[in-house]
């Protein structure tokens, strides 16, 4: 076996630490470990976080990662947030508030940019998602980016969505419940405290009322106030029994495989965007064909079948 | 293969001027880099440990307090202790001329005072970082 593979299994933190960079950087090194590794996953429950900006999901994150210590769960979090389109930079912020978990052994997070992804997620997260469960992690907590109505990406890999509201939304939860609101299989509203609290509970009760009428099951919708430690016991509860719902029902399994399926589209997906433009032979040729186009020598669905006919062929 | 330079930015000990630190965090954003930002307050051991499961390529330390002899160097021993050896250290801060020659003695191979341009830290970490 690859040793670093073997010391991911042996929950070293920094074989984790590197295994991840490894996919992050599309190293090579990276896809012989996770050959290696997948038949070790498929233990950890995946659950992610999402929902708006300002939502308190980092605060909320920590708070449920402590309740699950205290359950002697082992608990890996993934915090994304967005790289700079403009300088492909990122800042990672999402550590500070989870700084109650640094010193505990039982808890591996890792901060990631999207780097180009759209949809809330990042590239490399199904391979982290992968080692952190091989790494024996109980719970794997991902938060997404503060999400508007298209970042809805995450139910292709979590088992469990928490969807973070705040009050006062009014009607912007309108506006959003078109993607957000259907991948939720718990609506949080978090900052409980705030003033106009029971009338956003009240809006996505009734949003809850339309969307489930003919499902066996109603999603919840929990009020916390995760500063105060308020809620998360309750809301890890739920969390549980949504899993054993899920497992009641056979979704599991085929929640389980649709997350294979984008994560093989998007291991294809890599695979190709580099082969075409990184490779260097393709990328002069690539770099010629534009060149063609701007002169009108060629058009770009001539220019592409070129390209893929080289691949397909 | 599309290598990032990652870099952790912390304050140890009890200081809680945290501007310097920002800018310099935004700076390297800027240039292209992932930068963990982890606020105030920090201890050695979590600064070790973040950089570890972070995987960072840089940590730089911002201190205005004076205190920056015992929590920076608190940082490099614990990096040498654990034989992590692939880290580069980077200071921060008020620090005394005189102090810089003893900082770099001890494992920190830069150190950025007030007035210092951005660019200089940013040429610097790409200049230093194991490609």
């Amino acid at each position: 076996m690859n040793e670093i593979a073997a010391n991911v299994l042996k929950e070293d933190p920094r074989a984790i630490a590197r295994l991840i960079t490894f996919t992050e950087n599309g190293d090579f090194e990276a896809s012989n470990a996770m050959k290696d590794i997948h038949r070790f996953t498929g233990n950890a429950h995946v659950i992610g976080v999402t929902g708006v900006m300002g939502g308190g999901k980092s605060t909320l994150i920590c708070e449920i990662a402590r309740e699950f210590r205290k359950k002697g769960k082992k608990v890996g979090i993934i915090a994304i947030d967005p790289t700079s389109p403009f300088s492909g930079g990122a800042l990672l912020g999402d550590r500070v508030r989870m700084m109650e978990l640094a010193m505990d052994k039982g808890v591996f997070i890792r901060s990631m940019g999207t780097r180009g992804m759209l949809g809330g997620l990042a590239s490399a997260v199904y391979d982290v998602v992968e080692i952190l469960d091989a790494s024996g992690k109980d719970i794997i907590l991902i938060e997404t980016v503060g999400v508007g109505q298209a970042e809805v990406d995450i139910i292709k890999i979590a088992d469990t969505t928490l969807v973070v509201l705040v009050p006062g939304l009014g009607d912007s939860v309108q506006t959003i419940k078109a993607g957000l609101m259907e991948i939720a299989d718990i609506f949080i509203i978090n900052k409980a405290d705030r003033p106009g609290v029971n009338q956003t509970v009240a809006e996505v009760e009734s949003l809850v009322d339309i969307e489930c009428s003919n499902e066996d099951r109603r999603t919840p919708v929990l009020k916390t106030i995760a500063k105060e430690v308020n809620g998360i016991k309750e809301l890890v509860q739920e969390i549980e029994t949504h899993k054993k719902y899920l497992k009641n029902c056979k979704k599991f399994d085929i929640k389980r495989k649709k997350r294979y399926e984008a994560e093989l589209v998007e291991i294809i997906r890599k695979r190709l965007m580099n082969f075409i433009f990184d490779e260097s032979k393709f990328k002069d040729k690539v770099e010629l064909l534009i060149d063609q186009i701007y002169k009108k020598e060629i058009d770009p669905y001539s220019a592409a079948d070129k390209i893929l006919g080289k691949i397909l062929k | 293969m599309n290598k990032k330079i990652r870099i952790l930015i912390a304050k140890p000990g009890l200081d809680g001027h945290d501007r310097g630190a920002k800018i310099v965090a935004r700076s390297l954003r800027n240039a292209g880099m992932e930068v963990i930002y982890t606020g105030l307050h920090q201890t050695a051991e979590m600064i070790v440990e973040t950089a570890i499961q972070e995987d960072v390529d840089v940590i730089g330390l911002s201190l205005l307090s004076g205190a920056h002899m015992t929590l920076f160097t608190d940082v490099t021993k614990l990096l040498k202790k654990k034989k992590i050896e692939d880290i580069i250290v980077l200071g921060g801060g008020i620090i005394p001329e005189q102090d810089i020659p003893k900082l770099k003695k001890e494992g920190i191979s830069g150190v950025f005072g007030p007035g210092t341009r951005t660019e200089e830290i940013v040429e610097f970490i790409n200049k230093n970082v194991k490609k």
